[in-house]
């Protein structure tokens, strides 16, 4: 029988040693990637991936990911919401993992509202 | 949906809208008997039976937002699609059991597709709620508990992006290796 063992676990948490300890300062940025059922059919969870992927390559410390439900828009799925303190959310529409890492590279990183992929400011 | 494991995302987070704070998620794969069976098991509030009655029914939903839910009847068609059957166990206050079964070899079946990246997807968005997934692969298993991983690696964040990537590559290696063990005995 296989199962995610400790081992592999400890093999992991070694790796990630480096980056951990210094993960503890507030969070800054936002990030939401809606995952209703509409999102998921319309690939929202290849979105996520991209994002976890860039998160782990810039190993930055204040910013969140979060999974939320449909907003109602389903028609403009999967949609991503940045909520950069001192500025208003930013929703992006029809995502998906090549706009998800050009608004993560701009907007997440540098502040630049990616408007071309922009649905509304809330 | 293209991939079961899109599926399985979905009925996941409903479990999750339910209140729950862990989530079962059983995948067997059976080529004996030809079956494939998804078990997703939540312990939120349940449902009440008449909504259960309408399960299948779009436009019976609790949610807010919009007046059509989706996520079960998908999954119906699709299993029926492929000869399989679905269950939906609930009760208010015990949670909620969703089983969808499948002809494994049938035509129409959908690949179950990347679960690695369903469940790390669950894990990183929904901080707080446990899960346990199980895959069994004709007897032989893989299984994973973040209660257990929170419990063992207590300064191991499961919200952190670079052990989550790890993690992904883990499970994707330990499900491919599963898969061939099977192909080989």
């Amino acid at each position: 029988m296989a199962k995610l063992t400790i081992e592999e676990l400890k093999k992991i948490k070694e790796k990630t040693a480096k980056y951990t300890s210094l993960r503890d300062g507030p969070a800054n940025i936002k990030v939401t990637v809606h995952m209703g059922t509409c999102g998921i059919a319309a690939g929202a969870r290849d979105v996520m991936s991209a994002l976890m992927q860039e998160m782990a390559e810039a190993d930055r410390q204040d910013i969140r990911v979060v999974a939320a439900g449909c907003m109602g828009m389903c028609s403009s799925e999967p949609n991503v919401t940045i909520e950069a303190e001192g500025s208003e959310p930013i929703v992006y529409q029809l995502m998906d993992a090549n706009k998800m890492r050009q608004v993560f590279k701009r907007h997440v990183m540098l502040g630049e509202v990616q408007t071309d992929f922009a649905l509304a400011k809330m | 949906m293209r991939e079961l494991s899109l599926h399985i995302l979905d009925v996941v987070e409903n479990g999750i809208t339910a209140g729950g704070n862990c989530i079962w998620i059983t995948v067997e794969e059976d080529h004996q008997a030809d079956q494939l069976k998804i078990v997703i098991r939540d312990n939120g509030r349940g449902m009440p039976i008449e909504k259960l009655q309408n399960i299948n029914d779009p436009f019976i939903t609790t949610r807010t937002t919009r007046r059509v839910g989706l996520g079960l009847s998908l999954l119906t068609v699709a299993a029926e699609r492929c000869a399989g059957t679905m269950r939906v166990d609930t009760a208010p206050g015990k949670g909620t059991e969703v089983e969808a079964t499948f002809q494994h070899s049938h035509i129409d079946r959908a690949p179950l597709g990347d679960m690695a990246a369903t469940v790390t997807t669950l894990i990183i968005g929904n901080p707080g709620i446990d899960f346990v997934y199980s895959h069994q692969i004709d007897g032989e298993e893989f299984s994973l508990d973040t209660r257990e991983i929170r419990a063992e690696m207590d300064d191991l964040s499961l919200s952190d992006p670079v052990v989550i990537h790890h993690l992904t590559e883990s499970i994707r290696t330990s499900l491919t290796e599963l898969a061939s063990n099977d192909n080989a005995s």
